[in-house]
């Protein structure tokens, strides 16, 4: 069993509202144990209500298996990085440390790094992963190509990401607007936007202010 | 006689709320459920479609529903831990009586012994004081089979005119003011007109807490290339990418509503072929708005003039809308007036009755819409009836086999009824699926008052803060546990089916209701074998109403995914019809039981009615005393008074304790930094929370969200002023101040954050 192709998971963090049903809905799918693989960021809570959902994007060479040393973390044939196996990990924390997304977690009480696997007992039978179901915004959709773009005509999706010198080209796509994301950059460069203070964040600040 | 224990904790380590976690069979995954139960969600009014997994009587999971059109299986973060609320550790498995030789302050009981208790307590208060001297509180979370039940077993059984329901708390103003402008209660139109529309206008909804799967709707409108306009003090989640944001001071959207008619009407973005044709009264609201120019308006709500100018041109040159509102407009004690106001916006646009032109209000409880239709409202019979009205009191007199002059007219609102309790007016007190110690205003006169009923028995499923002053506690039902339909935001009737059985001595609640009418020896009408009997009734019950259920069957909900009521059983000349229900009001040339023929609004003319608005300022405004305003709402993870979701482990995680809402400017004015331990005051009450300083609110205001009790319960503060027709509550906006705590409050440390 495997994902099918014609199926891909889309992150649109615009749409997100930062409810956590994914996070709390990943605990749910049968294979995970109880636990969340999966996490959402609260970007400036004090400043804004923006929040993202983070979901592994499954890189196509994926940072935290080539920074393992004990080979425990494996990419399926379809695209899916796959939780470390227990037998092969080593509980030594490199993957946690490497990955740019932020998004392997070490279980210290099961001396076990768990991560994202798409929910792989779902989707590797066409089902949709849980946090992608339920996901009340649908900042999380899992589905064609065809329907998304039928359905988000202003959207567009990104799957290379750069960070520092390098580049990362992932099967989650990130939708940005058509005006940018269409254009067909090379790439996100996720470095630059690092900038601690992005012009436009306290984008209705002035109106609450009183400066009219 | 009803006063809980001083001593809190023995009562808290007995009763809970405690948090359920996760059940062991959740766990072994090799676990394969007994089966899957197509059903609804337990809480919000939207009943997002869910099947639960059930194993040897267990609800240990849910699996998404894709195939149910409204959420295709979409849910927010209750809906996905719901499941935890069954096999609960505190969960009511015998009938309690109090007992004040235990710390607890209850021992259990046998459920009929229970049962004869409180029939005989009724009896003597009603031998003694009249029937009048017993009071009914029922709930819109109930099904509608239950809300009617309840409806009935006050005038019949009771005898009793005192009956309300905590829909008081929640829809009355949007009914209020639907009735009086189109002569019908209940969302125009389908959501699926939302994301069809051009325009959405949001007033006073914080959607992506409150109804988080009618988000995706407002985002598909969005990708569709409609603008979005919120109003709101906060900048919510949904807010926080709109194309225009009014900032509007607490209390102040009539003025705003005002202000953009009258802006239509100077520039003549009105559609008077409309007006003309299908409503009455538009001059007279001309008249009345014409002195809220600009100016005035952004003076009265605190939103910049060159904003409301830009909603106006949007809503008045838009070609498609769809306007939406919530408790934000209509907790207030001018609530109709705000959603009047909305209306006439609405109507002076000629946008409504058609494919992506449409208005509708966010119904908060499950049942919220159908638990105000069927006669558990003080003033309302069956299919919306009125209990004053002669011939609808002929009608259903028929039907429950009573003599009309044996009917009682109408009661009192769910408040009034309190205070007729504090006057020693009632004296007994008959509750089901309301905590109105947590949920109304001004509780610690809630309180006070619950002590001077001489018994008061409670029926639910937890022993929930008001169920801790009562004499007798029954066992109740979860919803999982019985069947019966309720009627979600779109006035779309949907079936909830039981998945598991009830434990221990617990009862299906109409079970209760019928023994309790037994063992009162007038068990007359209340002998119904199952909930499709009962709503075989009540579809008779409605038959003619506005709220018409006659053509809706158990079979027809399931084979369309819901009806849509009015849902007639016969044509208009009397023969039986298969009539699919009424998904969109108001087409052009559409039928309707009141106007047959004359217009699609329900008035004998067909005309809908424009109403003056006034605006009148809360009934409590800022002073030098008490200078900031006090709003109260929700959070995602939380549902009203938390009965359910405050022992629900991972909700209670995801937003353990209330916390103040401040803007950093009044913090910093205050000297509070985030974190910090603050009081805030009103004329009625305090307490003492952490701040959250965030820029997200007006400076002028402050913000607590309202799921807790006791020490932690915004509701000490709130005021409980009421809007004079509907009679809902002013939770969205009453004086306060706020100074830094001199440290943590007696709780902190020792109680557990879902207690209180």
């Amino acid at each position: 069993m495997s994902v099918p192709g014609h199926l891909n998971f889309y992150i649109d963090p615009a749409r997100c509202i930062g409810c956590q049903a994914c996070v709390q809905a990943c605990t749910e799918c049968d294979t995970h144990k109880g636990i969340s693989m999966i996490h959402m960021e609260t970007v400036d809570r004090a400043h804004s209500t923006q929040t993202i959902p983070v979901v592994c994007m499954h890189c196509d060479s994926p940072t935290c298996a080539e920074v393992c040393p004990a080979d425990a973390i494996k990419r399926t044939p379809d695209g899916v990085v796959q939780s470390a196996r227990k037998p092969r990990c080593i509980a030594c924390n490199n993957c946690v440390l490497a990955c740019p997304f932020g998004v392997p977690k070490m279980k210290v009480e099961f001396e076990l790094m768990m991560k994202c696997d798409m929910c792989y007992d779902r989707s590797s039978v066409g089902l949709k992963p849980m946090c992608a179901s339920v996901c009340p915004s649908q900042a999380l959709f899992f589905g064609t190509r065809e329907e998304i773009e039928a359905a988000r005509p202003q959207s567009a999706p990104i799957d290379r990401f750069q960070f520092g010198n390098q580049t990362i080209t992932t099967k989650v796509k990130m939708m940005g607007p058509r005006s940018v994301a269409g254009a067909r950059p090379e790439h996100l460069d996720v470095t630059a936007a690092l900038d601690p203070n992005p012009p436009g964040r306290s984008i209705s600040l002035g109106v609450l202010n009183g400066s009219h | 006689m009803s006063t809980p224990p001083s001593n809190l904790l023995p009562i808290l380590d007995r009763f809970g709320p405690h948090l359920n976690r996760s059940s062991p069979v959740r766990l072994a995954t090799e676990a394969e459920p007994d089966r899957l139960v197509k059903t609804h969600c337990c809480f919000c009014g939207q009943q997002c479609g869910i099947q639960l997994k059930v194993k040897d009587n267990v609800v240990t999971g849910f699996e998404p529903w894709y195939d149910f059109p409204f959420n295709r299986g979409m849910l927010c973060p209750k809906g996905v831990k719901r499941y935890l609320q069954g096999a609960h550790p505190d969960r009511l498995l015998t009938a309690f009586k109090r007992d004040t030789s235990v710390p607890e302050g209850f021992s259990p009981m046998g459920y009929q012994e229970a049962i004869t208790r409180v029939a005989s307590e009724i009896g003597r208060i009603q031998k003694t004081y009249g029937n009048s001297a017993v009071g009914v509180l029922s709930g819109a979370s109930l099904t509608v089979e239950k809300a009617y039940l309840m409806g009935k077993f006050a005038r019949v059984c009771l005898k009793t005119p005192y009956i309300d329901y905590n829909g008081r708390l929640c829809m009355v103003s949007a009914g209020a003011g639907n009735k009086k402008a189109f002569g019908i209660d209940r969302a125009a139109n389908p959501w699926s007109d939302i994301p069809k529309a051009e325009l959405i206008w949001i007033s006073g909804a914080n959607v992506a807490e409150c109804a988080p799967i009618t988000t995706e709707y407002v985002w598909q409108a969005r990708e569709n290339g409609a603008r979005i306009i919120v109003v709101d003090p906060r900048i919510t989640p949904l807010a926080r990418t709109c194309d225009l944001f009014l900032p509007v001071k607490p209390g102040r959207d009539i003025a705003l509503f005002n202000g953009v008619l009258h802006l239509m009407i100077e520039k003549g973005w009105i559609d008077r072929a409309f007006i003309e044709q299908f409503t009455v009264g538009f001059d007279k609201v001309a008249e009345h708005v014409a002195s809220w120019n600009p100016a005035k308006t952004a003076e009265i709500t605190g939103i910049p003039e060159r904003l409301i100018r830009q909603a106006a041109e949007w809503w008045g040159t838009a070609r498609s809308s769809f306007l939406m509102h919530a408790r934000g407009i209509e907790h207030h004690s001018h609530g109709v007036q705000n959603v009047l106001g909305s209306i006439n916006m609405v109507l002076a646009s000629g946008r409504i009755g058609r494919e992506g032109c449409g208005y509708g209000t966010i119904t908060g409880q499950a049942n919220g819409q159908g638990g105000r239709e069927h006669g558990q409202k003080c003033d309302q019979l069956p299919g919306w009836r009125d209990i004053s009205n002669p011939v609808d009191r002929a009608h259903i007199a028929k039907i429950w086999g009573i003599a009309e002059p044996d009917m009682p007219g109408p009661g009192v609102d769910c408040y009034e009824m309190f205070r007729k309790i504090d006057k020693g007016e009632i004296k007994g007190l008959i509750s089901l699926c309301f905590n109105p110690v947590v949920s109304l205003p001004d509780n610690n006169f809630i309180a006070r008052a619950l002590g001077k009923l001489e018994f008061y028995v409670a029926i639910d499923f937890f022993m929930n803060e008001t169920a801790r002053h009562a004499d007798i506690v029954l066992p109740g039902s979860l919803q999982e546990e019985d069947e019966g339909v309720v009627t979600q935001i779109e006035g779309k009737v949907i079936k909830i089916n039981k998945a598991v059985d009830c434990p221990g001595d617990a009862r299906q609640d109409w079970r209760i209701v019928q023994d309790i009418a037994a063992a009162l020896d007038r068990p007359t009408g209340f002998t119904f074998a199952e909930p499709r009997a009962i709503f075989d009734e009540l579809r008779t019950a409605s038959k003619g109403g506005v709220a018409d259920y006659s053509g809706i069957t158990y079979e027809k909900i399931e084979r369309q995914y819901g009806v849509c009521w009015p849902c007639y059983s016969e044509d208009p000349g009397g023969k039986p019809i298969d009539h699919a229900g009424t998904p969109r009001l108001f087409e052009p040339g559409s039928w309707n039981v009141v106007a047959k023929g004359a217009g699609p609004f329900y008035f004998p003319d067909g005309k809908a009615r424009f109403n003056v608005a006034p605006y009148t300022p809360p009934a409590e405004d800022v002073d030098t005393e008490y200078p900031l305003m006090l709003t109260t709402g929700r959070v995602v993870s939380q549902f009203l008074s938390g009965t359910q979701t405050r022992r629900i482990g991972p909700l209670v995680d995801q937003y353990p304790e209330p916390r103040i809402e401040m803007h950093p400017q009044l913090a910093e004015r205050m000297g509070i930094r985030d974190g910090d331990w603050v009081t805030a005051e009103s004329r009625r009450g305090d307490c003492t929370l952490q701040a959250m300083v965030v820029t997200t609110i007006r400076p002028d205001t402050i913000f607590i969200p309202y799921h807790w009790p006791g020490r932690k319960s915004a509701n000490q503060l709130t005021i409980s002023a009421q809007d004079p027709i509907s009679k809902i509550p002013e939770y969205k906006v009453c004086a306060a101040r706020i100074r830094k705590a001199d440290g943590p409050p007696d709780w902190a440390g020792h109680l557990e954050p879902q207690q209180g």
